[in-house]
């Protein structure tokens, strides 16, 4: 019992001040030391709660034995078993809401920095020895999203013949427009869906499913089973006046307009309109990465305003703590009432003090307002209150009169266990028929469940087919 | 892996007709929809109203203005060669059917896309007129084409090089007073929809117009063309880009298209991006 203890390795972190004026990625990768020592942390449990705490049940203890042993590439074979993406997951991820809050160590020290370590391994190994035997049939994925590439991955790997429709012009969905490159690289986010294409995962952009083909349309084309993985693109708005005053923008437009196209560089011709003071309205993942795009775009002030407190802030902590790093100012207990413009501008905004009530169906303490108001002068706004589903493939169904069931939202509405929908052979799931909390790797157990079923789903119907010849 | 230009025709000065190979887009396409085309690797993306369709041959027509960073691209590509990304058809299809005597109004290169729509209403039935106004004779295109979309063509230019002399909403007030007009549907610059929209609200004629705000994705995820409508915010590119004239805020929508040429003309304000962006590391440089 002499074994010295280690303690949890912290990745080699960008100085905030140098970092906060570019978009290099903030958080380096272990070094093979940190990942070692890191390795060796883990207990090993026989019972392991942090795979249960995975929305992909990745064999964590697994794979981190093989990185303690230095057999890396056996480390990356054990979790691409199960999770293709490991670069990507293993830098988005809430992990202190998943993995590493169920870890053991967790209780009295530190948990593993299980994320760290898929990133790890994600970044140093490859999928490239996959060996797939065609079955001839064809797949249809709609939407190149993390539900969307993880179920084409599962499907390839089980012989499907796969096209993934998307309608933007790069592949990725929010990986690629709303994940700024500080937090996730272009670099790893292309290496990982070369690995798809490299499996015979065929992908076609600037296809707009409900309006370049229809569900009907890809019947039609020979598909057996569709997998609906749209998103929910549709930003929420405040609804409060002042709203389309120029200067203000939904966080997906921001971020769209930087990430996807490059508006910050003066050789891209997409323009954005900068300022000097900015408010980011919100308080999850897309309003940090909002704030910190907006203080390495050239906004002096950077200011998020949220109507809960410090607690309730559903953004993952690294990142939280990254922005105040950076100078991300937080005005919490404050809610948007109105805009205030000029000559058609954004000049200023009046905000609602909050206090907190009794906890609400989320479970976080509920926002009350007082009567008190305060105004800040700002010239850009930028609303980060989430997304609804975007109802484009809803509405292009109920036209052709295929009968999609949907909820009061818009939601797709599946069997959570199958992501079945209400049309045979038409599966959904991410954030268009979300299951719990959306984010990247629910939605990615999504896609992974539905290429489970669908699997099921085209078996039988190839039994059934046999057993009527 | 682009998509070709099968066909470029000079209309007159920067105004362009190309056609396209699209068969995504012609497939399902529909009067009054749109497309957002992005012509290289570091183009942005711009909405075009389609302006004609052939389902046979997978062909698609549009008609721009080369007046832009990216319209001027657009008219320099060659025969032959492909535009990067073209993504189609978006937007709600124009609402087609049996109104009784519908007015086609449109003006300058807006025009392009009244054809179909003119030509939809005819096949559903309408009685059709088609008012087509533009700056000065050389500006007005199509006339022949035009000519077989609707039951009879008025052409009116503000110098009076062709047709008559004058605003499109004088020879459209000249039809309404001379007979019973169901429908009214406004393509074109904004200023020109909103005067006939006034035009026809005080003999509540039901009016539509197209509309054509800044667009980014144009597939309703970031809201860049969202407009007022009824008092309700509505995003163009899936709500539209048809709305009931007499409930739209003209204003706020002329207001929200001047945000990027003030961004232009404050030269501090760009020196600094360029600035930021020189700085920044060229991540992903594709080869």
């Amino acid at each position: 019992m002499a074994k010295e203890k280690i303690e949890r390795q912290i990745p080699i972190t960008l100085d905030p001040e140098y970092r906060s004026a570019n978009f290099e990625e903030v958080e380096k990768n272990f070094t093979d030391e940190q990942a070692l020592n890191e390795a060796k942390r883990c207990i090993n449990c026989k019972n392991p709660k942090c795979v249960a705490g995975c929305p992909v049940n990745i064999n964590i203890p697994g794979f981190i034995q093989e990185i303690a042993k230095e057999n890396l590439d056996a480390a990356g074979k054990l979790v691409r078993e199960t999770n293709l993406l490991p670069s990507v997951c293993g830098r988005v991820c809430p992990q202190e809401r998943q993995c590493e809050g169920s870890c053991v160590l967790g209780i009295k020290d530190k948990p593993v920095a299980i994320g760290a370590l898929e990133r790890y391994v994600g970044d140093k190994t490859d999928s490239s020895s996959l060996q797939i035997t065609s079955n001839g049939q064809k797949v249809a994925i709609i939407g190149s999203g993390c539900a969307g590439i993880s179920a084409a991955a599962d499907l390839a790997k089980s012989g499907y013949q796969v096209t993934v429709f998307e309608a933007l012009h790069a592949l990725g969905g929010v990986l690629r427009y709303g994940i700024p490159e500080f937090r996730l690289p272009r670099t790893a986010l292309d290496r990982e869906i070369n690995s798809l294409k490299q499996i015979g995962v065929e992908f076609k952009t600037n296809v707009i499913i409900g309006k370049s083909l229809t569900i009907q349309d890809l019947f039609s084309d020979g598909f057996e089973a569709i997998f609906v993985c749209s998103g929910a693109g549709l930003p929420k708005m405040l609804n409060i006046s002042g709203e389309n005053l120029n200067g203000v923008y939904s966080a997906n437009e921001f971020l769209t307009r930087v990430n996807l196209m490059r508006a910050n560089r003066s050789e891209y011709p997409t323009p954005i309109r900068g300022g000097r003071k900015v408010a980011v309205v919100g308080g999850g993942n897309t309003a940090m990465d909002a704030a910190r795009t907006a203080k390495r775009i050239g906004f002096d002030e950077v200011t998020i305003v949220y109507r809960r407190s410090e607690a309730e802030l559903p953004a993952r902590k690294a990142e939280i703590e990254h922005a105040k790093e950076e100078g991300v100012n937080f005005l919490l207990l404050h809610s948007p009432i109105d805009i205030t413009g000029y000559e058609g501008y954004v000049s200023g905004m009046q905000l609602q003090v909050m206090e907190l009530g009794e906890p609400d169906a989320s479970g976080r303490r509920k926002p009350i307002p007082t009567d008190k108001t305060v105004n800040i002068e700002v010239d850009t706004v930028i609303v980060a209150l989430g997304t609804n589903p975007n109802p484009i493939i809803q509405k292009s169904a109920l036209e052709e009169g295929l009968s999609l069931d949907v909820n009061a939202k818009g939601y797709i509405i599946i069997n959570p266990e199958t992501g079945l929908t209400s049309i045979p052979g038409v599966f959904a799931g991410g954030d268009v028929a979300p299951v719990g909390e959306s984010n990247a790797i629910n939605a990615m157990g999504a896609g992974k469940k539905a290429a489970k079923a669908i699997n099921e789903y085209l078996e039988k119907q190839k039994t059934l087919s046999h057993i009527n010849n | 892996m682009g998509y070709k230009i099968l066909s470029k025709t000079k209309l007159s000065e920067n105004l362009y007709e190309i056609v396209v190979e699209a068969p995504y887009v012609v497939k399902n396409a529909k009067a009054g929809q749109f497309i957002i085309l992005r012509v290289e690797e570091r183009g942005e993306r711009i909405p075009l109203t389609i302006a004609d369709i052939n389902k046979d041959k997978n062909e698609l027509t549009i008609v721009f203005m080369a007046v832009g960073h990216t319209t001027k691209k657009l008219a320099s590509i060659e025969v032959g060669e492909e535009i990067l990304d073209l993504v189609g058809p978006l937007g709600v299809p124009t609402h087609i059917k049996n109104y009784g005597t519908v007015i086609c109004v449109a003006g300058g290169y807006g025009a392009a896309p009244a054809y179909l729509i003119a030509k939809a209403y005819k096949d559903a039935g309408n009685k059709v007129y088609m008012i087509i106004g533009a700056r000065t004779e050389n500006l007005i295109f199509w006339e022949d084409k035009m000519k077989t979309a609707c039951d009879e063509l008025f052409i009116t230019t503000d110098d009076g090089s062709k047709g008559r002399k004058g605003f499109v909403t004088e020879q459209l007030k000249d039809i309404i007073n001379s007979e019973k007009v169901d429908l009214v549907m406004a393509i074109g610059p904004i200023p020109m929809m909103k005067a006939i929209a006034d035009l026809t609200k005080s003999d509540n004629i039901h009016t539509i117009a197209s509309m054509n705000p800044i667009m980014v994705d144009g597939t309703g995820m970031c809201g860049s063309c969202r407009l007022t409508v009824d008092g309700k915010v509505k995003f163009a590119c899936v709500d539209g880009p048809d709305f009931d004239a007499h409930k739209v805020d003209f204003n706020e929508i002329i207001q929200r298209g001047q945000i990027y040429k003030d961004a232009e003309k404050t030269a501090n304000h760009k020196c600094n991006l360029e600035k930021q962006a020189d700085s920044l590391p060229e991540v992903n440089q594709r080869k």
